[in-house]
């Protein structure tokens, strides 16, 4: 990467909203309404849900910008931090929204770049940036819950390759996707967290299967997974065999800042509190209800500040520690309580069960966020990883 | 701005806490409030405070001060709020100095802020009346006599009432709510000392026909709400201090104490409630800081901000020394123990300019609901 200066990054700002202004169709400037039925997976059979989302998925991708940091060599952008700061300041000024939203992007490619070897990154981190793998994650078992590391998943060796066995559960879209990355246990004999490989199976393989999980919400992205008696080459292998767990945690670290940085968005609740109930002389009609609001706003202001610290620390050097594990325990608790709320003030309304953003939504929105405090690790799991990891309380022996 | 603390400010806060870990524990809070003190707190150690420069922070360097901000006043409040130290930080280093300086005269401030930053002068914010916060119910009244005008009424939790040299009395004048800076020692003034639960002070002050003159008016409403948010603000950092003085000696105290063969801090019970306690203090710390930048650079949002951080750190304050208590068992309810000394402290900080309760009204009304 060059290094940047101050005059280059002008340039580069000007060129940038210029080429993006240039671009990115008119359609494709507004926020993304209805989560995943609006937006670009990618995949084998990749579906556009219009001709501009693919004209602008496509030009973006060609100058590798939808990994705009990753490096030109495995297709990606090639940007410094203070280029895809710029970037992503531009396309914030004109609304763009991001042209791929993936598992590959946000989970696996992050990884591969760290522990990947060369021929996987030249392989796999080309085709997320290009769209063209819809990747499932396959991490949690219908006995393990919080205790992941317990896995039974096996992966036996067998020379030349290996042979899975076992269930995933809480795969998202499963049914829809190319490839899964799977934590395997290559070795029963090893502690639990010391036995175990990070592997990546292809869906089209033989055994493999899969079935959709419906929810309480009355939908969902999540499926079970069954692996039975699949072949899998050993150069699917990431990193180290036996040695997948780090791997692992370093992948929940991301996707748990990730989870609580989503909860922080300050959705403007009172302005929704005063069209569902009313005022009375300028108040809430309902008085409970309003101290409830104001409770809840306070509350998403402060996880918002907290936030917003943890990245100017880590501008300046600090490192954030375990604080990933507290953003995600106080977001998932605080976006329960949000929905609850909305429920409440929306009366009889609440209670209709719909598809509609405005009208219906709310109940399902509320049944979908029991889950917030489940996946991703439970409320009660980042809990022990604060008193244990950063209040270095001790570990029970009974 | 960024949310964090400049090089300046880490390092006023380094020097506050080795200077009042060393002066102002909170054994000598308990040698105040065991001699019965006349003053209520040590009196040298105010004039060491000042001469290091504690009492000048926030004035304006035209007037001889430091005006090094509300930041660096935040950080040495959220130090004495450690140590617990009594002294009239808040009264004067605080309240004298703002409302003096948001509504002062040119010749109040050349007056009366270099005595206060010399530590010659304590002032008093006189403004309750009611028996919790109401700062705009106001009955006491300034008529007009003369030049001036005679003050009349009766003041409740006034925080350094009976040490204050100067007064500063809120009264209807001329229809409308004015604070006038009144001499301690005047003619109809009368103050009674209340000891309080946290063993500081404040005063029921009562007025009769006390006479000042039209320039001892130091503004109105304007002044003593922004006065009061900046008040909150920095007690609020005060209370952020204490809270983690009270959690740091509560989680020290579970990985010490042992039942049943282990420290009591491998129980998951306590440790969940630790855990939580401590996601809740990371946010109140974010906060602070962002209202103390807030101040500094003249948010516009100021009081919505001072509410949203008055009323959090209250119950989260509320929480951390009533859990501390809990968590040090049977020696947490004796008086030998000094984790009770915070759980006092917290509940009159708490009602200090007002409570959570107060506070979640006043944000909710603010913001048009």
């Amino acid at each position: 990467m060059n290094p940047t200066i101050a005059g280059d990054l002008t340039a580069f700002r000007a060129e940038t909203h210029a080429w993006l202004d240039e671009n990115c169709p008119q359609s494709q400037r507004a926020p993304v309404k209805n989560g995943f039925e609006d937006i670009f997976a990618g995949g084998r059979n990749p579906h556009f849900h219009n001709e501009d989302q693919k004209v602008w998925f496509e030009r973006m991708r060609d100058k590798g910008w939808t990994a705009p940091t990753w490096p030109k060599a495995y297709g990606g952008g090639g940007l410094s931090p203070q280029e895809n700061k710029v970037l992503e300041e531009e396309m914030a000024k004109l609304g763009c929204r991001k042209p791929l939203w993936s598992f590959g992007l946000m989970m696996l490619g992050p990884a591969l770049l760290h522990y990947g070897s060369e021929e996987q990154k030249q392989k796999y981190i080309r085709e997320i940036v290009n769209g063209e793998i819809w990747w499932s994650q396959g991490y949690s078992e219908p006995g393990s819950g919080s205790d992941l590391a317990s896995l039974k998943t096996s992966a036996v060796d067998m020379g030349d390759h290996y042979v899975v066995n076992g269930q995933k559960v809480w795969t998202s879209y499963a049914d829809k996707s190319d490839m899964i990355f799977c934590l395997v246990r290559t070795d029963q004999e090893a502690p639990k967290h010391s036995g175990i490989s990070f592997l990546l199976i292809d869906m089209r393989w033989e055994g493999v299967s899969t079935r959709p999980i419906k929810l309480i919400s009355g939908k969902s992205p999540f499926c079970e997974t069954f692996f039975d008696n699949v072949k899998v080459p050993k150069e699917n292998i990431v990193g180290e065999v036996n040695q997948g767990w780090s791997i692992a945690k370093n992948l929940l670290t991301h996707e748990r800042t990730s989870i609580g940085s989503l909860f922080s968005n300050i959705f403007p609740i009172h302005e929704f509190a005063k069209e569902k109930v009313g005022l009375e002389s300028g108040k809430l009609a309902d008085p409970v209800l309003r101290t409830e609001v104001a409770r809840l706003m306070i509350d998403s202001l402060g996880l918002k500040y907290a936030i917003e610290q943890t990245i100017d620390e880590a501008k300046a050097g600090q490192q954030p520690g375990a604080k990933s594990s507290y953003f995600k325990y106080t977001g998932s608790e605080l976006n329960k309580t949000r929905n609850e709320l909305m429920v409440a003030l929306a009366g009889y309304e609440g209670l209709h069960w719909g598809e509609d953003i405005k009208e219906g939504k709310i109940a399902r929105d509320m049944c979908r966020t029991k889950g917030n405090s489940i996946e991703g690790g439970t409320s009660e799991i980042q809990l022990n990883v604060i008193a244990k990891r950063v209040l270095g309380l001790p570990t029970f022996k009974g | 701005m960024a949310l964090i603390l400049s090089e300046e400010e880490k390092m006023l806060k380094s020097s506050a806490k080795e200077f009042l870990a060393e002066r102002a524990p909170v054994e000598a809070l308990r040698r105040l409030r065991d001699s019965q003190d006349n003053y209520g707190y040590d009196r040298s150690l105010w004039r060491e405070m000042a001469e290091m420069g504690w009492t000048a922070l926030t004035i304006d360097e035209a007037y001889g001060g430091l005006g090094f901000g509300y930041v660096g006043l935040g950080q040495i409040m959220e130090e004495c709020g450690r140590t617990l130290a009594a002294s009239p930080m808040v009264s004067t280093a605080l309240l004298g100095t703002t409302v003096i300086s948001l509504g002062g005269s040119e010749a109040q401030k050349q007056s009366l802020l270099p005595e206060i930053m010399e530590g010659n002068m304590i002032t008093a914010l006189a403004f309750e009346e009611k028996n919790s916060h109401r700062p705009f119910d106001v009955s006491t009244t300034a008529e007009k006599s003369g030049e001036g005008y005679r003050i009349s009424g009766k003041k409740v939790f006034v925080l350094d009432g009976h040490v204050a040299d100067k007064l500063i009395v809120s009264a209807i004048a001329d229809g409308e709510l004015s604070l006038f800076i009144v001499d301690a020692k005047a003619s109809g003034i009368s103050i009674e000392r209340k000891f309080m639960m946290d063993s500081r002070n404040a005063a029921t002050v009562s007025l009769e026909g006390v006479e000042v003159k039209a320039d001892d008016r130091v503004g109105g409403k304007d002044v003593l709400e922004k006065s009061l948010d900046i008040a909150r603000i920095c007690l609020s950092a005060e209370m952020v201090g204490s809270m983690q003085e009270a959690f740091d000696r509560t989680i020290a105290y579970l990985k010490e104490r042992q039942q049943f063969g282990v420290p009591i801090g491998s129980f998951q019970a306590l440790q969940h409630r630790a855990a939580h306690m401590f996601s809740e203090i990371e946010l109140c710390k974010a906060m602070t800081l962002k209202c103390l930048q807030a101040i500094d650079k003249e948010d516009k949002h100021l009081a919505a901000k001072a509410s949203m951080l008055k009323a959090k750190v209250g119950e989260v304050l509320k929480l951390v020394s009533n859990e501390g208590v809990q968590m040090f068992g049977g020696i947490g309810v004796t008086d030998d123990e000094e984790i009770g000394f915070f759980m006092k402290r917290a509940r009159v900080a708490q009602q200090t300019f007002g409570d959570y309760n107060y506070h979640l009204d006043r944000f909710a009304s603010i913001n048009g609901f």
